[in-house]
């Protein structure tokens, strides 16, 4: 096994305000608490305003780079379905997967965006041979009461994807996420990792 | 000890308060905010954003000249409004350890030019050193406070995006109390020809000093490796280079400025070609190819625009190239960023779209009054360009010029061209938005918001008052949200003979006070909805159009900014407090 396999690289993306961030350092805090060596790296800025928004998690035995190389991504974890277009290509094509929530979220700022939307998004990965596993994360968020939470569910769909134990997920949220939304976000994940169970591909 | 997942950014503040500094000045700028924002939680630090980079500057220069350890911090291209005593301080030197951060943007994420600051530096004959990681950043302040104490010289640590906005795990260590040095006055503190032409040759001989200090300091080491493959490397770059070539020999130049030439030349001698990787222009390898130095390979192979990666050192040392994006396959449309929903600034571009006037915009997240659907900005250059564009503008014959500017961009540096464009009789439009925060980079306060950056209270700039006392007679401040005042007022300012200044007043949306207010989200009675479309025509994205062609408002996102009920011809939009929130 090379240096290279041992590092877990994952590429989250979404659209500024949902939360992606969060996911991505909940992954992170996750990975130390597990005694990973780990490296974190969002752009910081204007990009935030509702527009297209990445970051990038790595965690091993020791991680020289923060970037996650296009191509060589285990996981990328997109909380809408354009972002997932945007950023497929980072996905191993043999080892990796992209994790996509079922959510579309049309460009506010992008003349004719809704006319010319990738409705077909989903279905284009999958022909392209990508392994894509799709979740009703923001539906999931929303029966539970609150639709923000779908970052959760995510963390809960990809925490069975990651060699990390699920109570060490759980000691992550119940540490970072303040009392009065912790026992909702704990449903969120519980929700999110029996579902990853069951769309196992 | 313990370790600590940190963001570049706060592992420089917690280094600058591990180091015993006792003061620390800026103005936000990405990526560099951060650095202040996480030092302002400690008390042993005077902690303050500056009305802008220089003033900034300033203060730390004299705080460092009374006998503190400083830390000032600023993004590029804030270096370039600081540029004037940054270049003078040197030659005084310093008393107190004084550590510049110049937070380079190469790929220009949120910035308006690559700029590589090392130039700066050279110029002002000021050494550079550049942490490679989390913990590189805590440790290099340290050390920049002892390099800038032992040769009396500011130090400048250059970082660049990915570094200050990388997170990784940092061994945390107790702070070092420094004593204070005693200010001495000095002839050195007085820049005038006949004290400055004694002290120049003085600033030779500290570069030669701290020429030496490169050739041995342990932040410029040789990593041995596979002798036939060699690089030089400097920054979050060295991280790219073990990750892509992890056999490498690699020469990491921790300081960059002055350069360690006898170090270099020893290196080189002992390999075929050497690779020179650095983020920014190629300011080593001129350096190496200017001692003689040939067998140099850089940014021919691993160009100078934009950031650099892992894949993109791949590419440039030939081991083949990333996947490309599927654009190619399927269209990928941009997702640029836009107004927040409620944002007091839609109003204003919504006039000025009506208006067709030409718009000379500033710094800030007003940029996006450019972007559809409003498209009503037309130029944006440097912090509080606006007024002085605007007056050119008009200068050269545009009639009905409007300049944009935010308010702590005008406290920044609009003041000074408000108070020439009465001088110079300009007939200019200033159209202030005043969201009562630094919104751009995530809600920093200034002097106009009645705050410091503790959260504490402050005195408040009085800015229709500074704009009255430049000169400007009609000075009308409206409510943001208020469509009709808002448009009544700018026509009005248009049709003044003079300079006139509308104040838009609306606290930032992402403010706290605003994000967590209580309030009853607006909702559509669609038996009272004709369908008209003008609701739509506001541009809110709270508002989607449901299957039988109503309007409705996404009850989780509305801010209650009551635009949309505003231009509702038949009252069918107003608060509703049994409105449950929908699906969005």
């Amino acid at each position: 096994m090379s240096e290279d396999e041992k590092i877990y690289s994952i590429l989250f993306c979404g659209v500024g305000g949902q939360g992606s961030l969060l996911l991505a350092e909940i992954t992170s805090l996750t990975a130390v608490r597990a005694g990973y060596d780990v490296k974190q790296t969002e752009v910081h800025g204007v990009s935030q305003r509702g527009g297209s928004v990445e970051t990038h998690v790595r965690f091993g035995a020791h991680v020289w780079s923060p970037v996650v190389t296009p191509g060589k991504s285990d996981l990328v974890v997109a909380l809408e379905k354009l972002e997932a277009l945007r950023f497929a290509h980072f996905v191993n094509r043999d080892r990796g997967a992209i994790v996509v929530n079922d959510h579309e979220i049309i460009p506010g700022s992008v003349s004719g965006a809704a006319e010319a939307y990738p409705h077909d998004a989903i279905r284009f990965l999958q022909k392209e041979g990508l392994t894509v596993v799709v979740l009703p994360a923001s539906q999931i968020a929303r029966d539970l009461g609150d639709g923000r939470m779908a970052n959760v569910v995510l963390a809960g769909a990809i925490s069975s994807r990651l060699p990390i134990p699920e109570e060490t997920w759980l000691e992550t949220l119940r540490h970072r996420i303040p009392e009065k939304y912790r026992a909702l976000n704990l449903m969120a994940f519980a929700a999110g990792r029996q579902l990853a169970h069951e769309t196992v591909s | 000890m313990r370790d600590e997942f940190l963001l570049g950014n706060q592992a420089i503040a917690r280094g600058a308060w591990e180091s015993g500094v006792k003061f620390a000045s800026g103005y936000p700028g990405t990526p560099s905010t951060e650095i202040l924002e996480t030092l302002a939680h400690y008390p042993e630090v005077d902690t303050r954003w500056s009305a802008n980079e220089k003033v900034a500057f300033e203060e730390g220069m004299g705080a460092a000249i009374g006998g503190l350890r400083v830390l000032v911090t600023m993004k590029h291209v804030g270096l370039n409004v600081a540029a004037d005593p940054f270049m003078v301080f040197p030659y005084a030197g310093t008393n107190g350890g004084f550590v510049l951060i110049s937070a380079d943007d190469p790929g220009m994420h949120s910035s308006q030019n690559e700029q590589d600051n090392r130039y700066l530096a050279r110029m002002a004959k000021v050494p550079v050193i550049e942490p490679s990681d989390a913990q590189e950043c805590k440790d290099f302040v340290i050390l920049g406070m002892e390099i800038s104490e032992r040769f009396g010289t500011p130090v400048m640590l250059r970082t660049t995006t990915r570094l200050a906005h990388h997170k990784a795990l940092v061994a945390l260590g107790e702070r070092r109390e420094v004593a204070k040095r005693e200010f001495i006055a000095d002839p050195r503190l007085f820049s005038v020809p006949i004290y400055r032409r004694q002290l120049r040759p003085k600033v030779e001989t500290r570069l030669e000093e701290l020429r030496s200090y490169a050739e041995t300091t342990p932040i410029n080491r040789v990593e041995k490796g596979d002798p036939m493959l060699a690089v030089v490397t400097s920054g979050i770059a060295y991280q790219y280079v073990k990750e892509v070539l992890p056999e490498a020999s690699v020469l990491r130049l921790g300081m960059t400025y002055p350069l360690p030439e006898r170090l270099l030349q020893e290196f080189c001698a002992g390999h075929g070609v050497v690779y020179v990787v650095e983020e920014g222009e190629a300011f080593i390898e001129e350096f190496m190819r200017s001692i003689g130095i040939t067998n140099v390979q850089g940014k021919e192979r691993f160009g100078v625009i934009g950031e650099y990666s892992p894949a993109r050192l791949a590419e440039g040392f030939g081991m083949g190239q990333a996947p490309p994006s599927f654009s190619e396959a399927i269209p990928v449309m941009p997702r640029p960023p836009m107004f927040c929903i409620g944002c007091g600034h839609r109003t204003v571009f919504s006039a000025l779209r009506q208006l067709k006037v030409t718009v000379a915009g500033d710094i800030g997240c007003y940029t996006m009054g450019a972007l559809p659907p409003y498209e009503a900005s037309h130029t944006t250059f440097n912090m509080g360009a606006s007024i002085g564009t605007a007056i050119g503008l008009e200068s050269a014959g545009q009639e009905r010029v409007v300049a944009v500017i935010g308010d702590s961009t005008f406290v920044h540096a609009g003041i000074p061209a408000l108070i020439d464009a009465v001088y110079n009789r300009s007939q200019l439009t200033l159209v202030i938005l005043d969201n009562s925060t630094t919104g751009m980079t995530g809600g920093q306060p200034h002097p106009g918001t009645g705050k410091s950056i503790q959260g504490k209270a402050a005195p408040k700039l009085d800015i229709a008052a500074v704009c009255r006392a430049t000169g400007v007679e009609m000075v009308l401040t409206v409510d943001a949200w208020d469509r009709k005042q808002v448009a009544g007022a700018i026509r009005k300012a248009l049709a003044h003979p003079a300079p006139a200044v509308v104040i838009s007043q609306g606290p930032c949306q992402q403010l706290p006070e605003m994000k967590y207010r209580e309030f009853t989200a607006y909702f559509v009675d669609e038996p009272l909805c004709t369908q008209c479309e003008a609701c739509f025509k506001v541009w809110c994205p709270a508002i989607i159009r449901t299957d039988e062609g109503f309007p409705r408002i996404n009850a989780s996102e509305c801010t209650a900014c009551t635009v949309c009920a505003q231009v509702c011809p038949t009252d069918a939009i107003y608060p509703h407090r049994e409105t449950a929130v929908m699906a969005d």
